[in-house]
């Protein structure tokens, strides 16, 4: 099983590879810092939610109100911008917005039992849905200067603090998930929840755990999304959760659960982001790029499970 | 009161549903007179008539374990396709129109099914993924201009709209598919194997009944009527365009777990759905009345979805935990 995972992941190192020639043979402009500067922003803020629902999904579980909660949390900090919140209270609330949608996510499949699936198309309707009911057809955009840092700042040269936050978190998670025990209960709960329950894992709470930390990712990359945008639309991050849950997919993630590691989902990000910068620089309407999304979505799931039943 | 003790979980549910909605139109009535006025209430079923066609289609999917994500896509790409063809056949007259958007809907449905069917993939994901190509593709036919009602021909745009009795064909087609489904429903071989497949697959297995072969059906039915639907939406609306019916699935999804089909598959009646798609549609059309933006309707639908499986959930903890153990 091993060899299979590293199969995969040398695959997408294979893919990467050739899409970096491809492109820098369309694209004279391609092989540029700057312009691969620019590129990392088509991943960063997808790939910051994609690691913990990697998690989730590896857990068994799956959250598709990812985009919704953005979509709330930047509601909350456009409204609490528009009252004269200064960036540091921004900042807290788009993290808090996102934290409380993880926890009732959490709370739904923990406390109430309901299927993480409906409860969370229940919770991407609802916090979608408060978000065209606060805003209608208003645009919010009385963000501070300085909240620009955050989506549009640097670190150091052509290095983004949203790509050091990647590569910070995509560590974190790398080590909690293959490093520690509690990454291993993750593993045990996605491949057999009760077996792991009787060997004395309290699953709900990694499973509350899970869902919180993965709405304080969508919440953080709601910070990130609105200070790059500099304003907020209810339709904000529209159809993102599609976009997230391929990466974690293409990354390897087993939509069945207990398999998949984060370097994976890392390599996926970079896959992806590259296709659709690439796919931008030949100037294919974004409306296009969601047939490669949904179609890719569906391969990657359909490739291993045509040649496992074989 | 014996009715109510005599009648089964099912049936009080339908009871109180049908009551709700019957206060809520008294409520808005009380308010505006003018709403319980039998034109009136008609154009509120027309409204609600390719809600009540397209959950009784999703019913048939969530009977056996399924969601079809992709419903809105599959009907607005149906849509275009009968709009496109009228507009270069505009002599062709309805019929093959009709053939066209029941005959692509089923293919695009047929998709879903056969990638859930033969290689088991999780119906969440995969019509997640042909929600998003069935879009894209709008916009490559179209190439993203719009088809307006000029572009359309008269009997294109008349079919849903010639009156009988005082109801539209669109309602008289809603009312012949709901009559049909609870008939169907109660009555038929296939239905009463969907209900097994999605109740305890294991068992349908060992009693006979393939129980992909019924998945598949499922949503081949309901990717068909989408795609009726998707005629029907055009010609109602009289323009076709990538975008339209955004968003729609989440209210029919949503219609059908308030009408009491159980996400968790095998549980749900015909009557009960069309009775939420009446509820819904009673909402939606006394929002603008009540001072309410149409921009409400989404987190209304969240509501709902919620309350439903909320309820669903406490439901089945109570009245069957002890047969699910393995869960």
């Amino acid at each position: 099983m091993m060899q299979a995972l590293r199969r995969w992941e040398t695959m997408l190192a294979a893919v990467l590879v050739l899409e970096f020639v491809t492109f820098s043979l369309l694209s004279p402009y391609f092989l540029d810092v700057d312009t691969l500067s620019d590129a990392t922003f088509n991943f960063t803020e997808r790939a910051l939610v994609a690691l913990p629902l990697a998690l989730l999904i590896i857990a068994g579980e799956i959250d598709i109100s990812v985009a919704g909660t953005i979509a709330l949390a930047s509601v909350a900090m456009g409204f609490a911008a528009d009252a004269g919140a200064g960036t540091s209270t921004l900042l807290l609330i788009g993290l808090g917005t996102g934290l409380l949608a993880g926890c009732v996510n959490g709370a739904l499949v923990t406390f109430a039992r309901v299927p993480s699936i409906v409860a969370t198309i229940g919770t991407m309707t609802l916090f979608r849905g408060i978000a065209y009911a606060a805003l209608g057809d208003r645009v919010l955009k009385s963000y501070p200067p300085s909240f620009a840092t955050f989506g549009q700042g640097y670190l150091a040269g052509p290095v983004s603090i949203e790509l050091a936050l990647f590569v910070v978190f995509a560590i974190l998670f790398g080590a909690f998930l293959h490093g520690t025990r509690y990454g291993r209960a993750v593993y045990a709960i996605g491949a057999n929840p009760v077996a792991t329950r009787f060997a004395g894992i309290r699953v709900d709470r990694y499973r509350f755990a899970l869902f919180a930390v993965t709405g304080l990712a969508a919440g953080l990359a709601a910070v990130l999304l609105t200070s790059r945008l500099g304003s907020t639309r209810p339709s904000i991050a529209q159809g993102w959760e599609l976009e997230i849950i391929s990466i974690v997919i293409l990354g390897g993630i087993s939509v069945w659960g207990g398999k998949g590691s984060i370097l994976g989902v890392v390599l996926a990000s970079l896959v992806f982001g590259l296709v659709t910068f690439g796919l931008g620089l030949m100037n294919i309407p974004g409306i296009v790029m969601s047939i490669f999304t949904g179609a890719l979505l569906i391969l990657v799931v359909a490739v291993p499970a045509w040649l496992g039943r074989r | 009161m014996m009715i109510w003790r005599q009648a089964s979980d099912t049936q009080r549910r339908d009871i109180s549903l049908a009551l709700l909605t019957s206060l809520l139109v008294a409520a808005v009535t009380w308010e505006f007179p003018g709403f319980a006025a039998p034109h009136n209430l008609a154009g509120v079923f027309d409204d609600t008539a390719i809600l009540i066609m397209l959950a009784l289609g999703q019913m048939l999917v969530i009977l056996v374990r399924g969601v079809d994500l992709s419903v809105a896509a599959n009907l607005a790409l149906c849509g275009m396709l009968a709009a496109l063809f009228n507009r270069a056949f505009p002599g062709a007259g309805v019929w093959p129109v009709l053939l066209l958007s029941l005959g692509a809907g089923a293919l695009l449905g047929a998709f879903n099914g056969v990638l859930v069917w033969k290689l088991r993939l999780p119906p969440i994901v995969v019509t997640l993924g042909t929600m998003s190509v069935y879009r894209g593709v709008i916009y490559l036919l179209s190439r993203g201009a719009w088809v307006n009602e000029n572009e359309m021909s008269g009997a294109f745009v008349a079919f849903t709209r010639a009156q009988f009795l005082g109801l539209s064909t669109l309602s008289w087609l809603a009312i012949a598919c709901a009559a049909a489904a609870v008939v169907l429903m109660r009555r038929s071989r296939v239905a009463r194997n969907l209900y097994a497949a999605g109740g305890n697959p294991e068992a349908a297995t060992y009693s006979g009944i393939d129980v992909g072969r019924m998945q598949f059906i499922a949503y081949v039915i309901c990717g068909a009527i989408a795609g009726l639907c998707g005629y029907l939406w055009v010609a109602r609306f009289a323009v076709a365009y990538t975008d339209i019916a955004l968003g729609f699935e989440l209210q029919v999804i949503a219609a059908c777990l308030i009408g009491g089909v159980a996400i968790t598959g095998g549980v749900g009646s015909a009557l009960g759905v069309v009775l939420g798609c009446l509820f819904l549609g009673v909402i939606r059309s006394s929002l603008p009345l009540v001072g309410i933006s149409a921009f409400w309707q989404m987190f209304i639908n969240g509501v709902v979805i919620l309350i439903a499986v909320l309820l669903g959930a406490r439901q089945r903890r109570h009245a069957r935990s002890i047969l699910e153990a393995k869960a």
